[in-house]
């Protein structure tokens, strides 16, 4: 290589990219400590220029995912129809569209639940789910049981547990009865901290 | 033209592809490393893993051109590609028995690994990254059992979210994270199909190029022998020595064994797809629909087994801490034991632990499929009372009968082989229990039975206590009276089955009256 090529190449490399002559070895540049500081303010810019920008990219990408754990659904009040659909001393099935949902959901949105009239006017109305671990209990009118497929949990008519592995009772709906209807408070999954 | 000539002529394009990306040079030590002689049959479970894994990839993607990732249609999409798409029900079974192929695989690959102490220095990080591989395809396995979106896939996400629920202040947060929100729904379902289809494949993609990389890098462990140790200072050395010496390259020498296998698994894959057909769905997503018996996919039976027996007290924590402690146990193995010998018969301790682990597993699993703690849901409705504990009983006793099958007892009760497995069987219970004792059982329970003294009346308890004191072998004194003779041996269908004709009743009361 001639001088006159690599001067031109060292030329054209500084003008051209702007980086302060950090792609050139040699001489006749700016000396080494100028550049050294030149180049340790422009990483250090890049790096925070960088870092800026990629946490503004990220907030909402993580907002996005960690939104269902932020927000705050709110139960609602579901009418699961007329009183007299349930009779005194009798425990009934039950369905009704689940107030918290999304356009996807399709029947998932369905929800079942169990509803007990005590007597008149007084009404214990429990969660499908068991205790244990969630899967739909069924109601066994001879025996007055509750019992679970999956791991055998038991409970009794009024929910409170009778065997097997749950650690408390079935969870229990907030109802009141309005015009006649009987409603309950519904709408997250019930979880073991907490009366649905 | 001559050969020369052709040659020259063929290689002029590779030259030039090789020249530009260096893909011969890159690939080469895949293909032609060497090998110990001794790696064998033995070796070829690590190639069918990647195989079934190669399979999941490539059925997986023509599935993601019919299926429908929204809880709405799912289900629906599943059925149409089972039932309308042409071959869609093979790749469907492709992809279901492949997944299990995969998981199969990579359980014996790990126990070699393990049992011949593969692990040891300098592989340890292979055996790291084969346990984050194995994590990843579980997680593979559970997603995509939720795919399903059939009834199993919406109680499993519900065990799932139950499990999660339980950990402590961010349990209710966890678990919002995990379904999307606070119910299962059409964003669990997206949830679960972005990490079924773009993060976890390539999570594990990545992880498998780490693995070959390290493999290649380390090479492959010879056979181990008893004496044989590995000492790491001076492991790295004497290993590249014996492998120029006496290894073999991986192609074709040891290749030819992982094609032999690989080649066997195929065509016992598609034979099982064709003949089996693909898994599911099952019944269709609608949470009211209760009369549902939730298992999940065999992969994950023997943790269903193992949340049943836990105790309830502890359940909580043994349920949160133990997949923890299990992981860690596993990354930590190699660093337990890095260096010393390898061969099974100078370590019968893990060779121990592995047949043990093994073991628990496959009785876990054995649980499970059987569940002996769930009650038989009709057995009160669908389950004959077998003949001989009714035949001769008094009508009280009959009544009995009619009562135990009403109140449900048979959900949990054995009689004859058939019932629930929950409480014990009940064929011989009057060896066991005194009418009194029974009365007390049944009303109070207690012993993991529920009480029945609100829900029978004092007649039906009457009749059942009488039904139940009548099951005992023929001649075998019941427990009332230790020692007592029977009248009548109940079960022995000699007296019983046959009635007395008239004349013989006949001389059976004069023979009574003349010996009185």
């Amino acid at each position: 290589m001639s001088d006159n090529t690599k001067s031109d190449a060292q030329k054209e490399g500084c003008v051209g990219c702007g980086c302060g002559g950090g792609n050139g070895s040699s001489g006749s540049l700016p000396p080494v400590a100028a550049q050294d500081a030149r180049r340790g303010f422009m990483f250090k810019f890049g790096a925070g220029l960088l870092g800026i920008g990629g946490v503004l990219t990220a907030l909402p990408i993580v907002g996005y995912i960690v939104g269902p754990a932020r927000s705050r659904y709110r139960n609602e009040w579901v009418d699961l129809g007329s009183t007299t659909l349930f009779p005194s001393g009798q425990t009934r099935f039950a369905t009704f569209l689940n107030p918290i949902r999304q356009p996807t959901d399709g029947d998932s949105a369905k929800t079942a639940c169990w509803v007990r009239c005590v007597e008149a006017g007084k009404f214990q109305v429990f969660a499908i789910n068991c205790a244990h671990l969630g899967c739909p209990v069924r109601w066994f009118e001879q025996s007055k049981l509750f019992m679970c497929p999956c791991h055998g949990g038991v409970y009794y008519q009024d929910g409170s547990r009778a065997a097997g592995p749950p650690p408390r009772g079935l969870f229990e709906y907030k109802w009141k009865v309005e015009g006649g209807k009987l409603l309950i408070d519904a709408g997250r999954l019930p979880g073991l901290e907490e009366s649905v | 033209m001559n050969r020369e000539a052709i040659l020259k002529l063929l290689k002029q394009p590779v030259d030039w592809i090789e020249e530009r990306t260096g893909v011969i040079a890159f690939s080469a030590p895949l293909l032609f490393h060497h090998v110990p002689r001794s790696a064998k049959w033995w070796y070829v479970f690590g190639s069918a893993t990647m195989m079934f894994f190669t399979i999941q990839i490539v059925t997986g993607v023509c599935l993601g051109t019919m299926y429908a990732p929204s809880a709405a249609n799912a289900w629906e999409s599943l059925r149409y590609i089972d039932e309308e798409v042409p071959l869609g029900w093979m790749l469907r079974a492709l992809h279901g028995w492949s997944s299990s192929a995969m998981v199969v695989m990579m359980a014996i690959h790990m126990l070699q690994v393990f049992m011949h102490g593969s692990f040891k220095y300098p592989r340890e990080l292979n055996w790291i990254t084969g346990v984050f591989l194995l994590l990843t395809v579980l997680a593979l396995a559970f997603t995509g059992q939720v795919m399903r979106w059939d009834q199993d896939a919406y109680w499993g996400l519900g065990i799932g979210a139950a499990i999660v629920d339980r950990v402590p202040i961010f349990g209710d947060q966890m678990r919002a994270l995990m379904l999307g929100g606070p119910i299962i729904g059409g964003e669990t379902l997206n949830r679960f199909f972005a990490l079924h289809v773009f993060i976890l494949p390539g999570a594990a993609i990545a992880l498998v190029g780490v693995h070959m990389t390290l493999i290649i890098k380390n090479g492959i462990s010879e056979m181990p022998k008893p004496g044989e140790i590995v000492v790491p200072s001076t492991y790295r050395k004497g290993f590249e020595e014996r492998m120029h010496k006496n290894g073999v390259p991986f192609f074709p020498d040891a290749a030819q064994r992982d094609m032999v296998f690989c080649g066997v698994c195929l065509i016992l894959l598609v034979f099982l797809a064709a003949y089996y057909g693909p898994f599911g769905p099952g019944g269709m997503p609608d949470p009211t629909l209760i009369n549902t018996n939730p298992r999940p996919d065999y992969p994950f039976m023997w943790i269903f087994g193992a949340v049943s027996l836990l105790p309830p007290a502890s359940e909580t924590a043994i349920m949160l801490i133990a997949p923890v402690v299990g992981i860690a146990i596993l990354v930590a193995v190699p660093f337990l034991s890095n260096s010393g010998e390898r061969a099974p018969s100078r370590r019968p301790g893990m060779m121990l632990l592995a047949v043990f682990v093994v073991m628990a597993i496959a009785a876990l699993t054995w649980e499970g499929i059987t569940s002996p703690w769930s009650p038989v849901m009709n057995g009160w409705s669908a389950l004959p009372t077998p003949a001989q504990f009714v035949k001769g009983r008094t009508p009280l006793q009959m009544q009995g009968a009619v009562v135990f099958q009403y109140a449900q007892c048979r959900n949990c009760h054995e009689l004859g082989g058939f019932g629930g497995k929950r409480g014990p069987a009940l064929d011989e219970i009057a060896t066991r229990m005194s009418p009194d004792q029974i009365v007390r059982q049944v009303q109070q329970g207690g012993g993991n039975m529920p009480a029945f003294g609100k829900n029978l009346n004092s007649a039906q308890m009457t009749a059942i206590v009488s039904f139940l004191s009548t099951l005992r072998p023929a001649n075998e004194a019941d427990s009332t009276i230790p020692g007592a003779q029977l009248p009548l041996p109940i079960n022995s269908p000699v007296t019983l089955n046959e009635p007395l004709t008239g004349r013989e009743v006949r001389e059976e009361i004069s023979a009574g009256v003349s010996s009185r």
